[in-house]
């Protein structure tokens, strides 16, 4: 039984991590940009949450909406003031110009919220879920964190699959001066990535916080960076691989933390990451390239 | 006069030892003036550190072409095996400071250098960004086994535990290394003279790589892999020496950085950090030795210099990183450069030359 919950809490938290993957992932697909920031609007929506129902009084689902609504925001504006003029340039300025950005939300935070950590209430208040007659529960958290991550992964499948805007977007990740041929047009379509990344971001935020309550600035920073790992095992740019890697990313870290050594979790999964590209040098559901000559 | 008829590369290799130097002087001269502040001299030390760390990165991620994030892993190994060292030393009576540090700084670069060796072994085999994000995980995974170690040294030796200190199953010695809590009561031996000796050791190293056979095949395989591989340079070997001797550097500027402070802890030489030497290397250049130098300096200064506005600095210099990369390709920056060319063009070409500096592109 015990497994059973360790597998269960591994794959809320791979939820998490899987919700963050998705944008790295979609990012990387269109832009082919590392978005370092992306760690930091996670922390961003979670503190945008945290104010509106513990300063502002607002029902939990409002604040939740909020802060995707000024994440979005928040995702479209860095990116026309950061990445888009440097389309052209080499990656690594745009690496360093998200490492930029980065540093710019970690330290606007600190100055706006303090470094005290905040305790973030949960946002969910339903009772936990009791299964065979009590042996196992489950927190209530955990069901919708993983039943969100669901959703939203089954949602993006068919917004990419079928609306116009996401076959632009497959488009543009495939051959971006092609797409521009065909009349797409890619400043418009890169935007909406980042918009729908750092909502989904934000979302990340409110239910990692919902699950560890504790909140600073640098908050999104581990999060961001394992879910950088996910994003990668799963084969970077697939968003079914985004899913997939952080999901296997979360159990792994669980179980790693229950049966092994709490202090070398992270060690370890890093460790599986290293022995996972090594056998699949491209990612679990990537698609290997070959270079021409 | 002589200057014109060197080579553009002897050029520049002199350029950047004389800003080395001239550095040196100028800041030991206000030292002795006391012009510098308390404040500004406490960075001295750590300013030589990120100077050698920059340099050897470079190398990495200039000459060879691999992003690598992972630096302040190699960084911590030599810091960490340098206190070790100079703790055995130091108990074995040996009471010379020089004799400490340049034991511990050249155990520390061996150690740094093996694990960079091993580590790279399956690194290189990845490219581009599997390749970054796997030296970002071993750094972590670095920093994440040095949480676990306790090292301990009494009249029987060197005790080692990943438990716990009460595990050592010490005799009255002295913890060197106390797991999460770091290496605590290190002999404060770096000096600023050590530092730039650091330097200049590191910037001789990677220039005379640059510049030697080996150096010309790694720029061969950053350029274009294939074609190199198609003359018969052993790719794998090259990229491997690159990083391996990267690390070894790295170790050595961690021993210098260590032995600055009395305490050191693990968690110091994360992620953060990793990106914060790639900061130095990128807005210096990449593949320019005296790029790096300055940007490093540069920027280690920064935050100090910003202190008045203390609360505010660390959004300053974030904003001044973002502009510094982001303003040189708007529209505007665009057309000035382009006057300002236009205006050069008149003036005698060796100053263009000489403010291009370009080390890599030979």
């Amino acid at each position: 039984m015990e497994i059973l919950a360790n597998i269960i809490n591994g794959a809320s938290l791979g939820s998490v991590y899987a919700i963050i993957a998705l944008g790295y992932t979609m990012v990387y697909g269109i832009a082919k940009m590392l978005n370092f920031a992306h760690g930091d609007v996670i922390m961003v929506g979670a503190y945008v949450c945290f104010c509106a129902v513990s300063y502002l009084g607002l029902p939990a689902l409002a604040g939740v909406l909020l802060s995707v609504v000024a994440c979005t925001v928040l995702g479209i504006v860095v990116e026309r003031l950061a990445y888009k003029p440097l389309r052209n340039a080499p990656s690594l300025n745009v690496l360093i110009t998200a490492i930029g950005v980065s540093y710019f939300l970690q330290n606007a935070a600190l100055l706006i919220m303090g470094s005290d950590p905040k305790s973030f209430s949960s946002i969910i208040s339903l009772p936990a879920l009791q299964l065979f007659d009590g042996k196992l529960t489950i927190s209530a958290t955990a069901v919708i964190t993983i039943l969100a991550c669901v959703v939203i992964m089954v949602a993006l499948t068919m917004f990419t699959g079928k609306t116009k805007m996401g076959k632009a977007m497959r488009a543009c990740s495939e051959d971006r001066d092609a797409a521009q041929l065909m009349g797409i047009n890619v400043n418009s379509t890169i935007s909406m990535v980042f918009a729908i990344g750092s909502g989904l971001a934000a979302i990340a935020g409110v239910l990692m916080c919902s699950a560890y309550p504790t909140l600073m600035p640098t908050t999104g920073s581990m999060p961001g960076i394992k879910a950088f790992t996910a994003a990668v095992l799963g084969g970077i740019g697939s968003i079914p691989g985004a899913a997939l890697g952080g999901i296997l990313l979360g159990i792994i870290e669980i179980l790693a933390r229950a049966y092994i050594s709490t202090q070398l979790a992270d060690a370890v999964v890093f460790a599986v990451l290293i022995v996972m590209l090594l056998i699949r040098p491209a990612g679990l559901l990537g698609k290997p390239v070959n270079e021409k000559v | 006069m002589g200057i014109k008829v060197l080579s553009p590369q002897t050029r520049s290799t002199i350029i950047t030892y004389a800003i080395v130097i001239v550095a040196f002087v100028a800041v030991t001269l206000l030292d002795g003036m006391g012009l510098i502040s308390n404040s500004l001299s406490g960075q001295l030390v750590p300013i030589c550190a990120y100077v050698s760390l920059a340099v050897s990165l470079n190398l990495v991620v200039g000459v060879s072409g691999e992003l690598s994030l992972g630096h302040a892993g190699f960084m911590s190994v030599g810091a960490f095996t340098g206190v070790v060292v100079a703790g055995c030393l130091a108990r074995m009576g040996i009471e010379s400071e020089l004799v400490l540090f340049v034991g511990a700084a050249v155990v520390g670069a061996i150690a740094a250098g093996i694990i960079g060796f091993l580590v790279g072994i399956p690194v290189m085999r990845l490219r581009g960004d599997y390749l970054a994000i796997v030296t970002l995980a071993f750094g972590e995974i670095i920093k994440n086994l040095l949480n676990n170690f306790y090292i301990g040294i009494d009249d029987a030796g060197l005790h080692f535990s990943m438990k716990d200190t009460a595990s050592l199953g010490m005799n009255q010695g002295t913890i060197l290394i106390n797991g999460p809590k770091g290496a605590v009561g290190i002999d404060k031996i770096s000096t600023f003279v050590l530092g730039i000796v650091l330097v200049l050791i590191t910037v001789a190293v990677v220039l005379n790589l640059m510049h030697s056979r080996d150096g010309r095949a790694i720029m061969a395989v950053r350029d274009n892999r294939i074609a190199a591989e198609s003359v018969g340079i052993n790719v794998t070997k090259y990229r491997l020496m690159a990083f391996t001797v990267a690390s070894a550097l790295a170790g050595a500027a961690g021993v210098l950085y260590a032995m600055n402070y009395s305490t050191i802890t693990p968690s110091q030489f994360d992620f953060n950090q990793s990106i914060l030497i790639l900061v130095y290397v990128v807005l210096g250049g990449m593949g320019n030795i005296s790029g790096s130098i300055v940007s490093a300096a540069f920027l280690t200064v920064l935050p100090e210099i910003l202190r008045p506005i203390n609360q505010y600095r660390m959004l300053l210099y974030a904003i001044v990183l973002i502009l510094v990369m982001v303003v040189p390709h708007t529209r505007i920056y665009q057309r000035v450069a382009e006057t300002l060319r236009g205006r050069l063009r008149k003036a005698p070409a060796d100053a263009a030359v000489a403010a291009e500096g370009g080390e890599g592109d030979e």
